[in-house]
C-alpha cells in the first residue's frame, strides 16, 4: 500500500474508526514511516487543540437545577394512618432494619467482587500481552477455553457493531477459574469476564446491573448459571451495548 | 436493568438525562453562540425530550437522541434557519478529500495562548462544520453515533468531517497570516 494510500487512512486512524486488523497494520506502518508519524502526531495535537478549546462553555448551577427541577418526577405520596398501619410500620421498621445490617453486608461483598474484577483487568492491560489467545475470530477463541475452564460459553457476532474482539484468557477469581475476554470500541478495552455463578455470586444479584466503579464503567449479570462482568474506561453506554449483544448469544 | 448505588436508574428519564447536561449546554452555546438561546435550547430539548421518552428506545443510543432532538430543536429555530440560510452546503458525496498536511497550524496551536485563535475559528466556521467537529473531537462520538444525531450516513459524516478539520486549517493559516 502506498503511502498516499495510508495518508487517506490516517484521520480513520486517529478517530478509532479502523478494524483491530486495520490499527494493527497501521500501527506497523507508522513506526517504519517517518512521514505519516509526523503527519499523525500533528493531527492528534490538533485533536487535543480543538477538544480543549471546544470545552468552553458550562452552565450555571442555578440553571441546572431550573431545568432538573423542571423535569424531575413528583413522587406520590398519601398518608393515611391508623392504628393497623402503624402496627404494619413497627413490623416494616423491624424488617427493614434487619434488611439494612444484610444490604450492607452484600454491599461490601459486592465491592469487593469488583475490585478484584478491576484489579484483573487493569493487571491485564497493563501486561505486555493483555491476551494469552490472540484473534478477532470467535471461532477461534472459544474453543481455545475447551479443557482449561469448566464451562463454555457462547460469544457474540460482531458484525455490523462497533466492537472488535481481541482475544481472550484463563482468569480467576474466587479462586475459581473462568474466562476473560478483552473487547475494542474505538480506543477503549473492555474486559468480559465469565465464572460460574455458583461460585462468584455472593452480594451480587441476578439482575443486570451497569455502574460507575473510579475510572471505569462496570457491570454483572447472571445468565444461566453464568456470571459474566464487564469493565473498561468506555461509556456505560458502550457498555450496556455489548451486555446486550452478549445476552443475546448467550441464548444461543 | 437494575439500578446500582449513585448509577442512573436505567428507565428514569431523569436519571439518563441530566448526566448528559454540562455537554449539551456547551454544544448548544456553541450552536447559538448566545449564553441566553443555548439555555432556551436546552431546557426545550429537556422538556421535548421528557415529553417524547415514551418513544425511545431502551438498547439504542440515548446520548445520540438528546443530541439529535437538541439539533433538531436548533434548526427549527430562529438562529438555526439563519445560519443555515447564510450558508451554502458543501454536497458531502464522494470519498474524504486527502486532508492537507503543511503541519504548521497544529504545531503552533498547542500553545495555550493560541486556544482563543481557536476557539474563534471554531465560531467563524460554517454551522455544520462547527457542529460536526464539536460532535467528534469534544463528544468523541463514533462515526456511527454522528451519523444517528445528524440523521446521514456514515459515508457523510466521513467526507464532511475531513472537509471541516480542512476549512478549519484554512482559517487557522488565514488568521496566523494577520496576526503575524
Amino acid at each position: 500500500m502506498s503511502c498516499q494510500t495510508w495518508q487517506a487512512k490516517l484521520d480513520l486512524y486517529l478517530d478509532g474508526e479502523l478494524s483491530s486488523d486495520g490499527m494493527r497494520a497501521f500501527d506497523a506502518h507508522v513506526r517504519t514511516c517517518p512521514s505519516c508519524a509526523a503527519d499523525g502526531l500533528a493531527r492528534v495535537q490538533m485533536k487535543r487543540a480543538i477538544k480543549t478549546a471546544g470545552q468552553r462553555y458550562s452552565p450555571s448551577a442555578d440553571f441546572r437545577r431550573r431545568v432538573q427541577k423542571s423535569i424531575a418526577a413528583k413522587p406520590q405520596r398519601s398518608w393515611t394512618l391508623n392504628w393497623r398501619f402503624a402496627t404494619v410500620a413497627v413490623v416494616l421498621l423491624v424488617a427493614v432494619g434487619l434488611a439494612g445490617t444484610l444490604l450492607r453486608r452484600q454491599g461490601l461483598a459486592r465491592e469487593r467482587i469488583f475490585t478484584e474484577v478491576a484489579d484483573l483487568h487493569v493487571a491485564s492491560m497493563a501486561g505486555n500481552t493483555p491476551v494469552d489467545v490472540v484473534s478477532t475470530d470467535r471461532h477461534t477463541v472459544k474453543p481455545w477455553f475447551q479443557g482449561r475452564i469448566p464451562f463454555s460459553f457462547n460469544l457474540p457476532e460482531l458484525q455490523g457493531s462497533d466492537f472488535s474482539l481481541i482475544g481472550g484468557r484463563v482468569a480467576y477469581l474466587n479462586q475459581a477459574p473462568g474466562a476473560q475476554l478483552v473487547y475494542q470500541i474505538r480506543k477503549h478495552k473492555i474486559s468480559v469476564f465469565i465464572f460460574q455463578d455458583q461460585l462468584i455470586r455472593d452480594g451480587l444479584s441476578d439482575n443486570s446491573d451497569v455502574s460507575r466503579k473510579a475510572a471505569f464503567s462496570a457491570g454483572t449479570w447472571s445468565q444461566d448459571g453464568l456470571r459474566y462482568f464487564l469493565i473498561g474506561d468506555a461509556a456505560a453506554d458502550d457498555l450496556r451495548n455489548l451486555e446486550i449483544l452478549l445476552k443475546n448469544a448467550a441464548k444461543g | 436493568m437494575c439500578v446500582s448505588e449513585g448509577w442512573p436508574q436505567p428507565g428514569s428519564f431523569e436519571d439518563l438525562a441530566m448526566p448528559l447536561f454540562d455537554q449539551l449546554y456547551n454544544f448548544a452555546h456553541w450552536l447559538t453562540q448566545n449564553q441566553e438561546e443555548a439555555e432556551d435550547l436546552v431546557q426545550e430539548t429537556y422538556v421535548k425530550a421528557l415529553k417524547g421518552f415514551g418513544s425511545f428506545q431502551p438498547g439504542t443510543n440515548f446520548r445520540a437522541w438528546m443530541y439529535r432532538i437538541l439539533r433538531n430543536s436548533f434548526l427549527t429555530s430562529r438562529t438555526g434557519l439563519r445560519a443555515t440560510m447564510t450558508v451554502a452546503l458543501d454536497p458531502d458525496v464522494g470519498a474524504p478529500e486527502l486532508a492537507d498536511h503543511s503541519g504548521t497550524p497544529e504545531s503552533i496551536l498547542i500553545e495555550r495562548s493560541n486556544q482563543e485563535l481557536l476557539q474563534s475559528v471554531i465560531a467563524e466556521l460554517p454551522v455544520n462544520f462547527r457542529e460536526i467537529l464539536l460532535l467528534c473531537e469534544v463528544e468523541e462520538m463514533s462515526y456511527q453515533e454522528i451519523a444517528d444525531t445528524l440523521v446521514v450516513p456514515v459515508g457523510t459524516v466521513m467526507s464532511r468531517l475531513s472537509r471541516a478539520r480542512k476549512a478549519l486549517r484554512e482559517l487557522v493559516q488565514l488568521k496566523l497570516k494577520r496576526t503575524a
